[in-house]
């Protein structure tokens, strides 16, 4: 089966290998630690871990666009701009 | 009682997520892949890299089609709502009006969009539309052809029209759902026609209303057919709103890397709002 009409590339094959590598270590850790962990973060509602990856990748989008639209195209800063924000999504949501 | 967790229950999901898998994430891959490249045809494409995203970004066009937008939803919501629950106070509660009143308030609703925009075109036209025709012969200047005033009045007339009773059957069902206790609390306390609507009938239908608010923001931040039928975007750009933009960008200019990149804003914007309307539906619903 040809997949030619999706148009692959290297960059947006490891950008799809890592959103499925981060989806499947969430998997795993909900089998070792099930339950998502729900707590009351700053958003004074309660989050999962799910929801707190949906938060962080969703903020990282528009952080890596802001990026694009406002700085330039080079993204290694938007990306350790987003990689710090999920930590701090995961940290204190 | 110890609580039964089996993980292979996730196993009962995965038909949904095949479905959504074919529907949904490989078209949406194959999105982010054509935005990154260009092509002329014949599956060939050039790597572009981010180009496509700042050229949106930066492009003078997609903020005016977003601002269009945001100002068409901002419009509907801020007439639809009020008059819906105005509507669903004055329906009667029991009786024989009960399902006509009901009946007459689904009609629009079944209509297709198409069917609407094509309804609304005809009446409009000032040679052979009846609105068109009594407007002028009341010695009004109206036509949404040429004039950008008359165009957004009739957009925003025909979506009112369309949707008003979705608002309307939502606040109705909110209100009957409201045991007669509280009214009769409210008699013995001799409390005012203002003061039942804002201290039971409001807080009541607080839950319906978000629903109302998010189905009809999303659905007419996402509006396409109404307005692509009756002003085909015009005139110049004035009713072009982000969904026909990109159909105009995709299809009619041929510039599938940009309206690519195009998508995915406007995925993410939508994605964005779902969840903050998500976040609040639910939050409010466990307040209660």
């Amino acid at each position: 089966m040809s997949l030619s009409w999706m148009a692959w590339t290297w960059p947006t094959a490891i950008f799809f290998i890592v959103i499925f590598m981060l989806l499947a270590s969430m998997a795993v850790w909900e089998y070792a630690r099930p339950g998502g962990h729900p707590r009351v973060g700053i958003l004074r509602f309660e989050t999962t871990r799910g929801d707190r990856l949906f938060v962080s990748l969703l903020g990282s989008a528009f952080i890596t666009l802001a990026w694009l639209g406002l700085i330039g195209s080079s993204l290694w800063w938007a990306l350790a701009l987003s990689v710090v924000y999920a930590v701090g999504v995961f940290r204190y949501v | 009682m110890t609580k039964t967790w089996n993980n292979r229950a996730w196993f009962m999901v995965l038909p949904v997520l095949l479905l959504v898998a074919f529907s949904a994430v490989i078209p949406l891959m194959t999105v982010v892949n054509y935005s990154v490249q260009d092509t002329f045809g014949n599956n060939v494409f050039f790597w572009a890299g981010t180009e496509w995203y700042q050229d949106v970004l930066s492009s003078d066009r997609f903020w005016n089609a977003m601002g269009r937008n945001l100002a068409f939803s901002a419009i509907i919501l801020a007439i639809e709502i009020p008059l819906g629950i105005f509507i669903a106070l004055n329906m009667p509660r029991k009786g024989w009006g009960v399902p006509i009143c009901l009946v007459l308030m689904a009609l629009p609703l079944l209509i297709p969009w198409n069917v609407v925009g094509t309804i609304w075109q005809v009446f409009g036209r000032i040679d052979i539309g009846l609105l068109g025709r009594t407007l002028a012969a009341m010695g009004i200047d109206y036509n949404y052809v040429n004039d950008p005033f008359d165009a957004w009045v009739t957009v925003i007339v025909m979506d009112v029209w369309h949707w008003t009773s979705l608002v309307v059957l939502l606040s109705y069902a909110g209100l009957v759902s409201i045991p007669d206790a509280y009214y009769q609390a409210a008699r013995i306390d001799g409390a005012s026609r203002w003061a039942i609507f804002r201290y039971i009938q409001l807080p009541k239908m607080n839950r319906v209303l978000l629903i109302a608010v998010l189905l009809r923001f999303m659905d007419s931040f996402m509006i396409y057919t109404e307005p692509f039928v009756v002003t085909g975007g015009g005139p110049g750009n004035t009713t072009t709103f982000l969904s026909i933009d990109l159909v105009k960008l995709a299809i009619g200019e041929f510039n599938l890397g940009e309206a690519a990149a195009m998508s995915i804003i406007y995925f993410l914007i939508i994605l964005l709002l779902s969840w903050v309307f998500y976040t609040v539906m639910t939050n409010a619903g466990s307040e209660k």
